[in-house]
């Protein structure tokens, strides 16, 4: 028998019709629906006169357009100001209605960022194949399932039939080894990947990140790697099953239970790559040779160490690469050749679906305790990606942490991650944010984001410009 | 779904690696619950000189003049030339809904970001990947000489320049064919109903524990 990759595995399990074209016919065990992509799939099928093919496998939470204020939340969807804003969500519900698809609306107390409730519901189970409109999918790959973001007309396709029609993708390894110095986390290490590879480095694969270092990340550090694999250009990014993951499964409300649970995790230990599987690409970096990373320009590739220089673009010999850096410096305001550590910063975002999860809030409560936040940061945000991750850090009492070092405590959401809710960077501000995209304009028109670990976003907080984690911890 | 079958039309070029799908349409028109009238706010931020709000009135709104889009030699524009990872980011369809309500109804880059280039297919819009060094060589054509056309037909496979010469592309052969045809990807996954349904049966009776229920 051949040996195959995890991603082969989960693959062939659910090919439902092989085409001579190449293309397939693949089953799709639970679709994730947000308010954003899924109005016009909706709208698709009712003009079609169609039904979900299932409707069980579909999970939904309103997450882009939620206000994060309590003051907002406190009303309801009588608190969303944007009256556009207000309809998609509001049409969230009544799709869900219509079409019996179960919702965490946004008043429920276990709503939040869809990639952050679904591991938490239990809805995302190893061996699944899990899409949703969004491209931050991938996330889910941290728990040993097939996930991937699809655009809306593969929304209403899923809805329609349960399926996707798909290419295979090719497979490729990154493997870290070693061990992670003190004071470097996961987002570190998926954004020295991202460094290496570029943000094209993954278009055409399935990334399975392995190693070491990998294997000791906890579920919630995987998930951040995977969260990230889109932003190597690749859909789906996967992590072997091992005993966390199917511990950090148990007892969940949409996970099986009983006799029924001890059948699936015998199952699930089989979700790994054989021994002597071949990968169509090996990436291989050194755990202790990674530092704490700071995006410097408009794409997650952009990234430099924090003790790091910003590159100069007049030493770059390579004529594209010299116009992408000089492009990137003039949108950002900063000058190359200068240090990382000089950039200054007006606000910081601590929150997305990459690191909002109860880890990533008491790695930034760790630092910011018992200080105060720099008198220029016009603004730190700290946003729970979930109300259950909330009512957690709120029983350990990081709130008051947070509050007490002069930083916002939100309701959850995807937040100033993207801005579509009212949680907008200022024009030509500069922000120390946990998110996944450094995009022009992605956190607000002008915006200028740095990528960073939540433990470097909370020391910038304090300092005010990017300081080494390492030397506070 | 439209058909494509041939275009011939001015081509824009798009001098820039790596454009991500807020450059295509900033997240603000992403709050629109349809699917059409995303072509105005097509590049939005390098388009107009502020800041664009989704349902409001464009007309008066200050235009960037150095922004390609706006220069009146690439007016009616339907091809749009690209550089590498073209369309990377998020998974927003909004993106190709953007550039088809403008008007393009093809893209010639080297390389294109996934998610992007499996929903342009979905909407009859054409992604042609092509050897870095022609993209470069047609770069240079475009910018020296006004009105620049090129000449699209997919049955062939043939873009054909200016000057006669052809540049041959390769094209997934199922999607070629629902371009051409214009077909409904649900239809024609409906069509194996049946196995679906058997996959399904059998899939649920060996791993019944992804058919579980939520328990509270």
């Amino acid at each position: 028998m051949t040996a195959k990759t995890l991603y082969d595995k989960i693959w062939e399990a659910h090919l439902v019709k092989q085409r001579g074209d190449g293309t397939a016919l693949i089953y799709i065990d639970r679709h994730l629906i947000h308010e954003v992509t899924s109005p016009q799939a909706f709208e698709g099928l009712r003009l079609a006169g169609r039904k979900p093919w299932r409707a069980d496998a579909n999970f939904a939470t309103p997450d882009h357009n939620i206000p994060t204020t309590s003051e907002e939340r406190n009303q309801g969807l009588e608190g969303i100001k944007d009256p556009v804003s207000k309809i998609q969500v509001t049409t969230l519900g009544d799709n869900c209605k219509e079409f019996d698809i179960f919702e965490l609306d946004m008043n429920d107390a276990r709503q939040g960022i869809v990639h952050v409730v679904g591991p938490e519901q239990g809805a995302t189970l190893p061996g699944m194949t899990i899409v949703c409109g969004d491209s931050h999918t991938s996330t889910h790959g941290a728990l040993g399932a097939l996930a991937h973001g699809i655009g809306t007309s593969e929304v209403e396709h899923v809805l329609a039939t349960q399926c996707l029609m798909q290419k295979k993708m090719k497979n490729m390894q990154v493997r870290v080894d070693g061990q992670l110095k003190t004071g470097v986390t996961a987002k570190d290490v998926v954004l020295a990947i991202i460094g290496k590879i570029g943000t094209a480095g993954g278009t055409g694969y399935t990334i399975e990140f392995a190693g070491e270092v990998i294997r000791s990340l906890s579920i919630e550090g995987r998930m951040t790697v995977c969260n990230m694999a889109i932003e190597a250009g690749a859909r789906a990014g996967l992590i072997a099953v091992d005993e966390a993951t199917i511990e950090y499964i148990k007892g969940r409300p949409f996970a099986p239970s009983g006799e029924l649970f001890v059948r699936a995790a015998v199952s699930w230990r089989s979700l790994i790559s054989d021994v002597d599987a071949t990968f169509d690409q090996m990436v291989v970096l050194d755990g202790a040779e990674i530092e704490p990373q700071v995006t410097w320009g408009t794409s997650p590739e952009m990234v430099a160490s924090i003790n790091g220089l910003i590159p100069d673009p007049s030493k770059e010999p390579d004529e594209t690469r010299r116009g992408n850096i000089e492009q990137a410096l003039y949108y950002m305001g900063l000058t190359g050749g200068t240090a990382i550590q000089a950039i200054q910063l007006d606000c910081v975002f601590i929150g997305s679906c990459t690191n909002s999860r109860i880890e990533d809030l008491r790695e930034a409560a760790s630092i910011v305790a018992g200080k105060q936040v720099a008198k220029t940061v016009e603004l730190a945000m700290v946003v729970p990606g979930s109300g259950l991750v909330k009512q957690q850090a709120e029983d350990e009492g990081l709130d008051k942490i947070f509050i007490k070092a002069g930083l916002e405590w939100r309701e959850p959401g995807c937040s100033m991650c993207l801005a579509m809710n009212a949680d907008q960077l200022g024009e030509g501000k500069h922000c120390a944010s946990t998110s996944n995209r450094n995009f022009e304009g992605r956190q607000g028109f002008g915006g200028r984001t740095h990528l960073v670990s939540p433990a470097m976003a909370a020391a910038a907080a304090i300092h005010g410009h990017f300081v080494d984690v390492r030397e506070l911890v | 779904m439209r058909k494509f079958i041939t275009e011939k039309g001015v081509v824009l070029p798009l001098d820039r690696a790596n454009v991500d799908t807020d450059f295509i349409i900033p997240k603000q028109f992403l709050k629109s619950i349809k699917r059409s009238g995303f072509g105005v706010n097509l590049f939005d931020e390098h388009r107009y000189l502020d800041k664009g709000q989704p349902d409001a009135d464009n007309s008066g709104r200050p235009i960037n003049p150095d922004f390609v889009l706006n220069q009146p030699r690439y007016a009616g524009s339907s091809i749009l030339l690209a550089k590498d990872n073209f369309g990377c980011g998020s998974s927003r369809e909004h993106a190709p809904w953007a550039l088809d309500d403008y008007g393009f109804r093809a893209v010639l880059a080297p390389s294109y970001a996934d998610i992007f280039f499996n929903n342009c297919f979905k909407n009859g819009l054409l992604p042609i990947v092509l050897d870095r060094d022609i993209i470069f060589q047609l770069f240079d054509e475009v910018e020296n000489c006004a009105g620049y056309q090129l000449s699209i037909d997919l049955a062939s496979q043939k873009i054909t320049k200016p000057d006669g010469s052809a540049i041959g592309f390769e094209v997934d052969e199922f999607r070629k064919h629902c371009l051409l045809n214009g077909l409904d990807d649900i239809g024609l996954t409906l069509e194996d109903a049946e196995a679906i349904h058997q996959f399904e049966e059998n899939w649920r009776k060996t791993s019944p524990w992804y058919f579980s229920q939520a328990t509270t």
